[in-house]
C-alpha cells in the first residue's frame, strides 16, 4: 500500500467525527477520538477552519462542519451574481476608457457575454448580451483558456476559425499565446476576430481563486492602440476593473 | 483615456438616506471621486412604528463628509458647494436653543399617523388637501407626523407655540447644523421636500395656513421654502467647519426628485424609475400642474433659482425588489437575489402564471387597502422556474399600470423610460420591461443617479455648470432595452395581468 499524506488523512478523519447530525466537538475531544495531540489537532482544525469545512461556536469554542463543506459540489457563481457585483466597475471602466466593456464567462465551447456596458458616445449600439465570442481569438476567450482548465481544454479541441489575416490557429501558437497571458495577466486580440478592432482582458477570480470570467474592453484599433499595441494606460484600467471584481467578490490581495 | 479626475473643482453630495447616509464626491464629467457612507439604527418601538436617531444621523453625515475628503484626497479648495438629497418625509422637531433633537425622527414609513390621516379627512376622505398640496391624506407626509409629535410627547405644543421648536425633514436638519447650528443655522427646506408635508400649495410655493391650522401645526416651525437649487448658506461650525468652513451649501432635493434630476429629465414627459425594494416612477410634466385622475401623485420635479418650478407625477410601486427578497428569505426558492434571473431564464415564459404582489394592498393606480396577494393561473405544470419568471414580470406591468396613469393624466406619450437602482443589474428584467412598455428603457452609466441629482443643483448654483445642457452632455447610455415582443402577444399577456389584479381584489373584508 502506497503511503498516504497523514495530514490529510488525520483531517478527513476529523471530518468524519464532526460529520452527522447537529455534533459539535471541543478540541480535546476531538483530540482524544482520533488519538492525537492536542496541539497537533488544533493546527489541523485551524486549516480546516481557513479553509470553511469547519466552524467554530463563537460562546462554547466547540467545533462543527463548515458552511464551505455544504457548498462542495454544488458550488458554483451564477453568472447574473457575476453581473450584479461588476456593474458599477465595469460602469467606471467604460467611462473612464472611453470604450464598450464586456464581462464573460466560459460557455460550451466559447465565451458567453454575460454584461456589456456601452461605448459612452451617443452612439447606436446594441445589447450584446447572451453573444458568443471564440475561445480563441479574442482576449476574453485568451484570459479564460488561460486561467480555466476546462476553458483551455476546450480551446485545444475547438475548430479553431482563422477569422483574419492576423488570427492564430495553430495549436502550438495558440498555446503560446496563453502561456503569454498567463505571464503577464491579461491578454489582448489586436484584429484576429474582426478586422480593424482590438481588445484587452483580464481575469476576474472568485474568493477560491478560481477565475469564473474575464472583462475587458473592444474598440476601434485607431483608438484604443498606439504604434501597433494596446494602450498602456487601457490595459492598466482594464485590470484594475477586473481586481476591483475580483475583490468584490471576495478575492485576496494580488 | 481620460482618468485625470483627481484634478478638482469638485462638487460633493450628500445622500441623508433611509437606512445610511453617504456623502460621495464627483468631478465635473458627473464622475465619482470618491465615497464614504455609514448605516444608522432602525428604531422600531412598536409594530409599525418606525423611528431615527437624528443625532446619530447628523453625526453620520459628519463622518462621511470627512470620510469621504480623505478618500478623495481633496481640501476645502477643491469643493465648490455641497448638496443634499434625503430620505423624504421624515420628520424630526428640535430645539433652536440647544440644537437637540426632542424626539426621534419618525420614519416615511411609520404607520402611526393612520388613524389621525382618516380623522383628517373627515366626511371628504383622503382628497381632502389634494387639490392644493397634490397629496392624498396618507401616513407617509410629513404635517400628520409633526402633528402627533406635538400632541403626544409631553409639552411639545407649548414649547412650539412660544417659537422654540423647529421642525424638518431631513435636509433642513442636515442645512441648519452644516451652516452653523445654533449659531445662526440657516432654517430651510426646498420645495420637493415640502411638497411632501401636505401643507404646501403647489400652486405658489407656499405653506398653506389655513391646511396647516387644521392638521395642528403652528407655522413657527416651519422651515422657509427655497428653491431646489441656490446658496442657502454656507458651511461654518462644528466638526465640518474646520474642514470645510466657507464651502457653499446649494442644493437639496428629496431623494426621488434628486435621481429624477441626476437622470437629467429635464424635458415635458422625460421619466425615471428606480428599482429598488420598491419603485418610485417620476415622470417630468414640465410647468403645468396635473392632478391626476388615476391615481398618481403630483409633486415638484425641481425648481431651479429663480426659475419657475418644474412639477412631476409620482407613482409608487409597493413590492418590487422585496418580491425578490420574498422568494429568496421566505420560499428559499433562490440563494441570491441575482440568481432569481437564472432560475427564470431556465424557462421560456411563466407558464400561465401571474404574481400579483398585492401584499399590504393595492397602490397607484388602484389604491384598495383591501386587495392581498395572489397567485394566479396555476397548473400541474408550472414551476418554480414559471414563478420566478411572474415574479420579474410583476414588477414590469406594474411600471406598465403607473405608465398608463401618466399617459392618461398627461396627455404624453413614454418616450423611453430611464432606470437606476439594484434591479437594472437583472437582464431579463429588463428586456421584458421595454417589451411591456413597447418603449426603450435605458439605463445611465453612474448608477448613483440621486447622489449626482443633489451634486448637479448644486453645482449649477454656483455656475460649476452653466446649465441644464451641460448636465445633458454629462449622461451616459450605459445599456438599452428595445421592445421585441409582437402587440398582439404584449396585449393578451397585459389582459392576463389584468384578471390577475382583478383576482386580488376584497379579499380582506372590511
Amino acid at each position: 500500500m502506497p503511503k498516504h499524506i497523514q495530514s490529510l488523512e488525520r483531517a478527513a478523519a476529523m471530518l468524519r467525527l464532526l460529520a452527522g447530525g447537529e455534533r459539535r466537538l471541543g478540541l480535546s475531544d476531538i483530540a482524544s477520538a482520533l488519538g492525537l495531540a492536542k496541539a497537533t489537532a488544533h493546527g489541523i482544525l485551524r486549516t480546516l477552519q481557513h479553509e470553511g469545512f469547519v466552524e467554530q461556536d463563537p460562546d462554547s469554542g466547540r467545533y462543527q462542519l463548515g458552511a464551505e463543506l455544504l457548498r462542495l459540489g454544488t458550488t458554483y457563481l451564477d453568472v447574473h451574481e457575476l453581473r450584479a457585483r461588476a456593474l458599477v466597475w465595469t460602469d467606471d471602466l467604460a467611462r473612464s476608457s472611453g470604450e464598450a466593456v464586456y464581462l464573460g464567462v466560459l460557455h460550451q465551447q466559447g465565451v458567453l457575454i454575460v454584461h456589456h456596458v456601452f461605448r459612452p458616445d451617443d452612439s447606436r449600439q446594441v445589447l450584446e448580451v447572451g453573444a458568443m465570442q471564440p475561445l480563441h481569438s479574442t482576449s476574453l476567450g485568451k484570459v479564460l483558456s488561460a486561467y480555466d482548465p476546462v476553458a483551455h481544454s476546450e480551446l485545444v479541441e475547438v475548430k479553431r476559425e482563422p477569422f483574419t489575416a492576423r488570427t492564430v490557429t495553430e495549436l502550438e501558437d495558440v498555446e503560446r499565446v496563453v502561456d503569454e497571458t498567463r505571464s503577464q495577466s491579461y491578454a489582448t486580440d489586436y484584429e484576429e476576430t474582426w478586422d480593424g478592432v482590438a481588445s484587452v482582458a483580464a481575469p476576474v477570480f472568485d474568493r477560491h481563486r478560481l477565475a469564473v470570467g474575464a472583462v475587458g474592453i473592444t474598440g476601434a484599433v485607431e483608438r484604443v492602440c498606439r504604434d501597433g499595441e494596446l494602450r498602456a494606460e487601457l490595459v492598466a484600467a482594464v485590470r484594475d476593473c477586473a481586481r476591483s471584481v475580483s475583490r468584490d467578490l471576495g478575492s485576496g490581495p494580488f | 483615456m481620460t482618468d485625470a479626475h483627481t484634478a478638482g473643482p469638485f462638487i460633493a453630495a450628500i445622500d441623508q438616506g433611509t437606512t445610511s447616509s453617504r456623502c460621495i464626491v464627483f468631478d465635473r464629467d458627473g464622475r465619482i471621486v470618491a465615497v464614504d457612507q455609514k448605516e444608522h439604527e432602525q428604531i422600531f418601538p412598536r409594530p409599525g412604528w418606525v423611528e431615527h436617531d437624528a443625532a446619530e444621523i447628523w453625526n453620520n453625515v459628519q463622518e462621511v463628509v470627512a470620510g469621504a475628503m480623505v478618500k478623495a484626497k481633496v481640501v476645502r479648495e477643491d469643493i465648490l458647494a455641497i448638496g443634499i438629497t434625503n430620505q423624504r418625509e421624515t420628520t424630526m422637531l428640535w430645539d433652536k436653543r440647544t440644537g437637540q433633537p426632542v424626539h426621534n425622527a419618525i420614519v416615511w414609513q411609520d404607520t402611526r399617523t393612520d388613524t389621525l390621516c382618516k380623522e383628517l379627512g373627515g366626511d371628504v376622505g383622503q382628497d381632502r388637501f389634494r387639490r392644493e398640496t397634490g397629496l392624498p391624506l396618507a401616513a407617509y407626509f410629513a404635517g400628520p407626523k409633526i402633528a402627533w409629535l406635538l400632541d403626544n410627547v409631553e409639552g411639545l405644543r407649548e414649547r412650539a407655540e412660544a417659537g422654540d421648536l423647529l421642525f424638518g425633514t431631513m435636509d433642513s436638519w442636515v442645512v441648519w447644523n452644516l451652516t452653523g447650528g445654533v449659531n445662526g443655522g440657516v432654517h430651510v427646506t426646498d420645495v420637493t421636500n415640502a411638497s411632501r408635508t401636505l401643507m404646501m400649495n403647489l400652486s405658489d410655493l407656499n405653506w398653506n395656513e389655513e391646511i396647516a391650522a387644521a392638521i395642528g401645526v403652528p407655522m413657527q416651525v416651519l422651515p422657509e421654502i427655497r428653491s431646489s437649487s441656490e446658496v442657502y448658506g454656507e458651511v461654518k461650525g462644528g466638526t465640518l467647519g474646520g474642514l470645510l468652513g466657507g464651502v457653499p451649501v446649494a442644493s437639496a432635493l428629496g431623494d426621488q426628485q434628486a435621481a429624477l434630476f441626476g437622470q437629467t429629465c429635464y424635458d415635458v414627459g422625460e421619466a425615471k424609475s428606480t428599482y429598488g425594494t420598491g419603485t418610485f416612477m417620476l415622470m417630468n410634466t414640465g410647468e403645468k400642474l396635473i392632478h391626476s385622475e388615476s391615481g398618481l401623485i403630483t409633486t415638484v420635479g425641481y425648481q431651479i433659482g429663480e426659475d419657475d418650478p418644474v412639477y412631476a407625477l409620482e407613482g409608487s410601486i409597493a413590492v418590487t425588489g422585496s418580491l425578490v427578497q420574498w422568494m429568496r428569505d421566505q420560499m428559499g426558492l433562490i440563494g441570491t437575489a441575482a440568481e432569481i434571473e437564472t432560475l427564470a431564464s431556465s424557462v421560456e415564459d411563466n407558464g400561465g402564471a401571474y404574481f400579483v404582489p398585492a401584499f399590504s394592498g393595492l397602490f397607484a393606480p388602484y389604491w384598495r387597502s383591501d386587495a392581498r396577494g395572489v397567485i394566479a393561473g396555476l397548473t400541474r405544470y408550472v414551476t418554480k422556474a414559471h414563478i420566478a419568471r411572474a415574479v420579474l414580470e410583476a414588477t414590469a406591468w406594474q411600471t406598465r399600470e403607473i405608465a398608463d396613469a401618466m399617459t392618461k393624466d398627461s396627455g404624453v406619450e413614454l418616450a423611453a423610460l430611464k432606470v437606476d437602482g439594484g434591479m437594472t443589474s437583472n437582464n431579463l428584467l429588463m428586456q421584458f420591461l421595454a417589451d411591456v412598455l413597447d418603449a426603450p428603457v435605458v439605463r445611465p452609466m453612474v448608477a448613483e443617479t440621486t447622489c449626482l441629482g443633489a451634486a448637479y443643483a448644486a453645482g449649477l448654483a454656483v455656475g460649476f455648470w452653466q446649465s441644464t445642457d451641460d448636465l445633458r452632455a454629462n449622461w451616459r447610455r450605459a445599456a438599452e432595452w428595445t421592445p421585441s415582443m409582437d402587440a398582439e402577444h404584449r396585449e393578451g399577456e397585459y389582459k392576463n395581468w389584468l384578471k390577475a389584479v382583478e383576482r386580488t381584489m376584497g379579499w380582506i373584508e372590511e
